[in-house]
């Protein structure tokens, strides 16, 4: 525990990707396997079912520390993390914990699985006595989940791959999937075993936002144009007789997608695809928000299946015929592709067809057709390329669509959480309609860290109303929004819901009475 | 209580006089030196002996400065009048008024932790108590300062090592001089930005003992390069001027240092809990000790004291005022923290 926590303090400490590295790497060469095991298991953001509920930690810590819950809540409030709420409440320990982390979740952690309220919050107060400030805040975070040291997956990859002396694509594959972290996983981890285990995925190539046009990509018959299908990544997979779904977050959605799952039986075994999984009738793509209804939804009834059915639009292949084809380039893996989808011949996969253009030219205005086709633009891919992993910029581009652009106004404001902790930086907007402003979006992202210093004092000085964390202000500043999609919605109050809203300027230049009336917003719905 | 709230600051309707007013009063009696106390605009002003020089600094040549010594008594229309110390920064007091027996202090900013740099708190009896709140939650407890200038110490050593200069940022007036005080002089050479070093002098004049500090000019960063510690405002942060003593690393020293957040959003390489104000034992061990039955609280967020307070048997209410404290960037250099 004293090891994990000296870690997540030194990687806490530093903004370097380099010093990142070379923390972990000499953590991993230094820690017991089973604790390195762990070490990643949290820092790929994994974690283990919840033991306590948040309501007991605010319980347990109110009665150690002698504060009423309110107070616990109003200083939540201030630190926007529960984790580390709990271990500056606690009152000031000598202690430090040699147990190491493997056992601390082995013996301590999990066991409170199960137990009666009562034992739990007795246990979660011996637990927090044994322990430094710090220490108890990694502790709490093992329990709520959610580590954010600045580690991103990439970092954790770079590093077993450094211990482990392979490449990171390499690790970053050993890393995918479902897995139980032991020191047999880890020996595998570092020897490259178990690759071949049945459910595993690859790990995803991720376009890159191409800001500034195409044309410095040089020629276009360089390179292969497809629609951006607005829908769910997913990663497929046909081994050994059974189908899996995998989302980009790495989740298993097999069970949501039975239609999908059907026409996938009749791939041959050792098959892997990419695709997007859409909402679609009559030749064309449902919007987002459709599809938005089954996700989440495990079990689905007849009446939803009937009104969003759901296709993987597949537009690449990874391994067939059991083998990998990764490092084909492109033109060969969609000819693969091709076959594969004919062979399966159902209507609920279908290929992405590359979208022919002569020229930039042609291509830019057949990328303003996108709304009405229902898709996100374009994505430009390589030709010759292979399927690279993650982030990797250059061979991958989409192109989307300008965004709709909204001014609204600002009225209401609530704290943020991590490094936005104390700071209102989670907004809401309204437009005009009737002469009221009725929220239509909420934005969290958008605004440089100074402009959020202004808001944020603009907020403590202008509240009207409080409602809980939530600070009604005057309504005053106005903000030019942009987001992907605005629809009918009857779960709204405004009518509409809107796709992704961010901030994409602050308009000071405008008064609350020049923001856009819902009529304007309206407008827009195809 | 012998004090009002009034668009221009708190008032004392008895003796015609205002405390930290901010705005231009005719008489304006001034707790210590930051700005949100100390305001331009005044035409006459009493502090205290030590903290003269500092409010000097705040409000110009223009107006007439009258002071008292610790625990000295004035009538100003039969109030009687008293400063006390608030142990916040050098000078800083609170200030007890009286009238027909009924007492009334008001706190201005204090720290009931020891500072070598300034006068130690003094608890005031009282009926009426004017408590700041900057630092109002539980989660606020101070570590011991010994324990935070070894950490400081521990760091610039570990900069030397890594050949960078170490950068703390420390509010100019009061948490720079106490980090001087506080670091061991004997690691290497000590840097102060001008708006830290301007502020030197009154203290020495008053007998702190502060050791040898070079202003931080072009010469003297390419003289002591990889060696030295920077006391700097935090405005210097990403400036020109702070590129001169490249390799840097980045810490800062005060109480918002305590949360997690507060030290990643300012992208600093370390934080140091170090403050000037109580923290909550701090303010509820003052408030205590007051004797008071009747609390006002000032600074931004004070509804949660105010609250606990109430629970426990006070008359207590959050007074409108616009001293500073809620955000930590609301507190800019020469100001509150």
């Amino acid at each position: 525990m004293h090891a994990f926590t000296s870690l997540f303090t030194q990687l806490d400490r530093t903004t370097k990707t380099l010093e990142k590295i070379r923390f972990l790497v000499r953590y991993f060469e230094q820690s017991a396997p089973e604790d390195a095991a762990w070490t990643v298991f949290f820092l790929t953001g994994k974690k283990i079912p919840r033991v306590v509920n948040t309501r007991l930690l605010r319980e347990a810590v109110a009665e150690v520390a002698d504060v009423p819950l309110w107070l616990v809540e109003e200083c939540y409030d201030v630190v926007g993390d529960l984790a580390e709420t709990v271990a500056l409440l606690h009152p000031e320990t000598t202690a430090h914990s040699s147990l190491p982390l493997h056992r601390m979740i082995q013996e301590e952690l999990k066991p409170l699985r199960g137990l009666e309220d009562e034992e739990k919050k007795a246990r979660l107060k011996v637990g927090w006595s044994t322990l430094s400030r710090e220490e108890r805040f990694v502790w709490n975070k093992l329990i709520t989940g959610g580590f954010r040291v600045g580690v991103s997956r990439g970092i954790v990859a770079r590093a077993l791959a450094q211990t482990a002396g392979v490449e990171p694509a390499v690790m970053a594959h050993r890393l995918m999937g479902d897995w139980d972290p032991s020191e047999r996983w880890w020996k595998q981890l570092l020897q490259g075993e178990g690759e071949a285990e049945p459910g595993k995925p690859y790990p995803f190539y991720l376009a890159s936002p191409l800001e500034e046009g195409p044309e410095p990509l040089g020629a276009i018959s360089g390179w292969q144009l497809e629609w951006k299908w607005d829908g769910i990544r997913a990663q497929v997979i046909k081994r050994q007789g059974t189908v899996m779904i995998w989302s980009r977050g790495e989740d298993v959605i097999t069970d949501r997608f039975p239609e999908v799952v059907e026409a996938l039986q009749a791939l041959p075994d050792g098959t892997v695809l990419d695709g997007e999984l859409l909402g679609w009738k009559q030749d064309r793509p449902l919007p987002f928000l459709d599809l938005q209804r089954r996700i989440g939804r495990k079990k689905v009834g007849k009446t939803l299946l009937a009104d969003v059915p759901v296709i993987l639009m597949a537009y690449d292949v990874l391994e067939a015929g059991g083998g990998e084809l990764r490092s084909l380039p492109l033109e060969e893996r969609r000819t693969h592709l091709e076959n594969v989808v004919t062979g399966v011949g159902s209507p609920n996969i279908i290929m992405s067809e590359p979208v022919q253009a002569a020229g930039w030219d042609e291509a830019a205005s057949l990328r303003e057709q996108s709304r009405a086709r229902g898709v996100e633009g374009l994505m430009l891919k390589r030709l010759g390329s292979p399927y690279l992993d993650g982030r990797k910029r250059g061979d991958w581009w989409k192109w989307k669509v300008d965004p709709f652009e909204v001014d609204a106004v600002l009225t209401y404001a609530q704290k943020g959480h991590g490094r936005r902790a104390g700071l209102f930086t989670d907004y809401t907007f309204g437009c005009w309609k009737d002469g009221e402003l009725v929220t239509f979006a909420k934005a969290y992202s958008g605004l440089t860290d100074a402009e959020i210093q202004q808001v944020d004092r603009f907020v403590k000085a202008n509240t009207l109303d409080r409602f809980g964390p939530v600070r009604q202000v005057k309504p005053e500043l106005v903000f030019q929004l942009a987001c992907e999609g605005i629809q009918k919605s009857s779960r709204h109050k405004s009518g509409i819901a809107v796709r992704f809203p961010r901030i994409a300027r602050w308009r000071k230049d405008k008064k609350p009475e020049d923001a856009d009336r819902l009529e304007d917003l309206l407008r827009w719905i195809p | 209580m012998l004090v009002t709230e009034t668009p221009k600051g708190l008032y004392c309707p008895a003796g015609n006089f205002y405390i930290d007013p901010w705005q231009g009063v005719d008489r304006a009696l001034v707790t210590h030196g930051h700005a949100d106390h100390a305001r331009w605009g005044s035409k006459r002003i009493l502090t205290s002996e030590s903290g003269r020089e500092l409010v000097r600094a705040r409000v110009g040549a223009d107006p007439i400065i009258d002071t008292m010594a610790w625990g000295e008594t004035r009538s100003i229309h039969g109030v009687r009048v008293s400063f006390h110390p608030a142990g916040h920064i050098l000078g800083s007091a609170q200030i007890r008024l009286e009238v027909k027996g009924e007492v009334t202090v008001v706190s201005g900013d204090y720290n009931t932790r020891p500072d070598p740099t300034c006068e130690a708190f003094e608890p005031v009896r009282c009926h009426g108590f004017i408590t700041e709140s900057t630092f109002g939650l539980p989660i606020y407890r101070w570590p011991d300062s010994q324990q935070v200038f070894s950490e400081i110490n521990d760091w610039w050593r570990s900069c030397q090592e890594a050949g960078k200069t170490a950068v703390i940022y420390a509010y100019a007036l009061g948490k720079a001089q106490r980090i001087l005080g506080g670091v061991n002089a004997a690691i290497g050479p000590i840097l102060a930005h001008g708006a830290v070093y301007n502020f030197l002098q009154p203290y020495r004049d008053q007998g702190i003992a502060l050791p040898l500090v070079e202003k931080a000019t072009v010469e003297h960063a390419k003289a002591t390069k990889g060696r030295a510690l920077l006391v700097a405002p935090p405005s210097a942060q990403g400036t020109p001027w702070l590129k001169k003593f490249q390799p840097v690393s980045h810490a800062f020293a005060s109480g918002w240092m305590t949360v997690r957040g507060g030290r990643r959003r300012r992208a600093m390489d370390r934080g140091f809990v170090l403050s000037d104000h109580a923290d909550w034992p701090g303010l509820l061990m003052a408030i205590e000790a007051t004797g008071a039955q009747e609390v006002g609280v000032t600074h931004g967020n004070g509804a949660p004291l105010a609250r606990w307070l109430k629970d426990h048997g006070k008359q207590a209410r959050v007074l409108q005022t616009q001293f500073l404290g809620e955000g930590a960037e609301e507190t800019e250099p020469g100001g509150d923290d």
